[in-house]
């Protein structure tokens, strides 16, 4: 009994750091999907909200929530703007020219970051309801891995409604599984690319101020967690909503239960286990089959 | 079937064609002026080592980023291949003459990149970046975990290299042998890249760049050339990772990390991809710029750095020789108007 609570508990854990996982790399997914953009500066965007929040909360006062409204709406109008003026410009030129472009955007957000506000972890102060813990029946829990979870299952749910129900939802489809068919149907793609881009840096910036707790925040989180982000993506499928958030919770999940018992060869595990994944399926688990 | 005109040999195009692979009259300057380097800055021959192993490390990544078109986030695992190797021989007392010490760098680095290629190639686009990086991750996080053999976090140092040929010392201290023994080395390996890209093979690569479907329709071994180039280019970077070590006299987990593979690129960009020059002007723009910039400034550095890439990949993508072509050919064309 007392270790299927100790593996209830693992567990819950691995998902709650799952959904944050899920939240910060739905939008590399759509943006990857959508426009073919290798866009490496999807963790700078997760790193500016996340600081755009904790900055709001600690001088501004505000509260929790609106801080994470604010910080996302803040990264997604600058997101936007970006994309208007510098991503527009690539996206018909080659991988390379888009990974140097997005790393060279990285270097910048890090540089300005630790320039304007300093190398040190942003500390996040959650509110005093969201701290401690919960009962749920058979065992006490952390309030605020609980929240994350029902946070995360609420985001996706919503994502999956917008996605499947709405008619932008069905443009983003379209566009993304074949983008000139769309557009001779008049979609306007570059108005949907904006969109989609602008979104999607609004949920990382969430995730990134979500994150912050257990994650941390400074200037180098923009890189230090790009490759978990990627490889979410990678096996989750491009441009997958439901995809990503399985691949999620599956790396979540497995870099907890891992870190636990096998604290040295954990992440090397996770590695070999993309390297075979996208080996036997290159289009991710999830991805429709690339024709 | 129409038949070749006679005195189709005298044609332009035909004499520029088969003009390509000549040595230019400017070849030898990078050259003399390396050699320029070992006497007029003896205080700084292991900030010269440092910056010609990087110039061979950029060349090997040229050979399959700028001639074979195949985009790579982790290309420092066969330079990290190549210093573990050297590294673990030389500590555990298994091996320690340098030139052959290279040999064995060489091929252990190229059975990775063949392994690796082997599979990794068939994918293409974001999987195989992903792929490579995956792999790079994987190769330092084995190094981490292996920390009996290859020393873990710390790595290993005070690597007893053996004198070169029985005579000439390695000693960091007093770089003279590093500089001259890494130089002969950078050029062996240049004369080799640089007769491979000239040669069929290497046509045949630049074609399976600009259009692999026409490359396959025209019965070429797509695959079969893509691995050997990616085997052949990882052995040159495991040489460029084992004379690293050896002058270095140590090895550590940066030999293997991100870092190290996107500085590279960085390089080979901003000096121009696909030129084998681009290798020498990007490292010694790079390099020269860093060592005075990054250690007193180092974020400004690093907003500098993200800037030119960002101005690189907008606005100026064939790196610094591309720029410098493009002027000298309106220079030209503005004389030939004149």
């Amino acid at each position: 009994m007392i270790f299927g609570i100790d593996v209830a508990s693992m567990l819950l854990g691995g998902v709650a750091a799952g959904m944050v996982l899920f939240i910060v790399s739905v939008g590399l997914s759509v943006t990857m999907g959508l426009m073919g953009f290798v866009n490496l500066a999807h963790g700078g965007f997760a790193m500016l909200g996340g600081y755009a929040i904790a900055l709001a909360m600690k001088h501004w006062g505000l509260g929790f929530l609106p801080a994470l409204v604010f910080g996302f709406v803040v990264t997604a109008a600058a997101s936007a703007m970006l994309e208007r003026l510098l991503y527009a410009r690539l996206y018909r030129a080659t991988e390379l020219d888009q990974v140097l472009f997005t790393i060279g955007l990285v270097f910048m957000m890090i540089a300005s970051v630790t320039l304007l506000i300093g190398p040190e972890n942003q500390p996040l102060a959650l509110p005093a309801i969201l701290q401690g813990q919960i009962n749920l029946g058979i065992t006490h829990y952390r309030t605020y891995s609980v929240v994350l979870i029902v946070v995360g299952i609420v985001i996706v749910g919503g994502l999956w409604l917008g996605f499947e129900r709405t008619q932008i939802g069905a443009q983003i489809r379209a566009a993304v599984d074949n983008r000139r068919m769309a557009e001779s149907l008049g979609i306007n793609i570059a108005r949907l690319f904006t969109i989609t881009f602008a979104f999607g840096s609004g949920m990382a910036a969430l995730g990134g101020g979500l994150g912050a707790e257990f994650l941390g925040l400074d200037p180098q989180y923009a890189l230090k967690y790009l490759v978990y982000f990627l490889i979410v993506v990678a096996v989750g499928g491009l441009g997958r909503v439901t995809g990503v958030f399985y691949a999620a919770l599956l790396i979540g999940v497995l870099d907890f239960v891992l870190k636990k018992y096998v604290p040295q060869g954990g992440t090397a595990f996770i590695y070999a286990l993309t390297i075979l994944l996208l080996l036997w399926r290159p289009q991710g688990l999830f991805g429709a089959k690339v024709t | 079937m129409t038949l070749p005109q006679a005195g189709w040999a005298d044609h332009p195009a035909a004499l520029a064609l088969a003009g390509r692979h000549r040595v230019r009259v400017w070849e030898p300057i990078p050259w003399v002026l390396a050699l320029a380097f070992y006497f007029a800055f003896p205080k700084h021959l292991g900030f010269g080592t440092e910056l010609l192993v990087t110039i061979l490390f950029a060349i090997s990544l040229d050979l399959v980023l700028g001639y074979a078109g195949i985009v790579t986030l982790g290309h420092a695992a066969f330079f990290g291949a190549g210093a573990y190797t050297v590294g673990m021989l030389a500590k555990h007392g298994i091996w320690n003459e340098p030139v052959t010490g290279l040999i064995l760098a060489a091929v252990l680095a190229a059975a990775v990149g063949l392994g690796s290629g082997l599979v990794l190639l068939r994918t293409h686009g974001l999987t195989l970046l992903m792929l490579t990086l995956c792999t790079m991750a994987l190769l330092e996080e084995a190094a981490n975990l292996a920390h009996d053999y290859t020393g873990g976090f710390d790595g290993l140092d005070s690597l007893p290299i053996a004198p070169l040929f029985g005579v000439f010392e390695f000693n960091p201290l007093y770089p003279k042998t590093q500089y001259l023994y890494v130089l002969t080395v950078l050029f062996v390996c240049f004369v080799f890249v640089r007769t491979l890209v000239y040669s069929p093979f290497g046509q045949s690569l630049t074609g399976i760049r600009e259009n692999m479907l026409r490359m396959h329709a025209v019965g070429a071994p797509v695959r079969g050339r893509l691995v050997l180039c990616y085997a052949l280019s990882a052995a040159i970077a495991g040489v460029a990772g084992g004379i690293w070590a050896q002058a270095n006299a140590y090895v550590n987990l940066g030999t293997l990390g991100l870092d190290r593979a996107a500085t590279v690129l960085i390089i080979l960009v901003l000096g121009g991809y696909g030129r084998l020059y681009g290798a020498f002007i990007g490292t010694v723009a790079y390099m020269v710029l860093s060592h005075f910039l990054s250690k007193i400034y180092p974020t400004a550095w690093q907003l500098g750095l993200g800037l030119l890439l960002v101005v690189i990949a907008l606005f100026a993508r064939n790196g610094i020789l591309g720029i410098a072509e493009a002027a000298v050919r309106r220079l030209r064309t503005r004389h030939a108007t004149l």
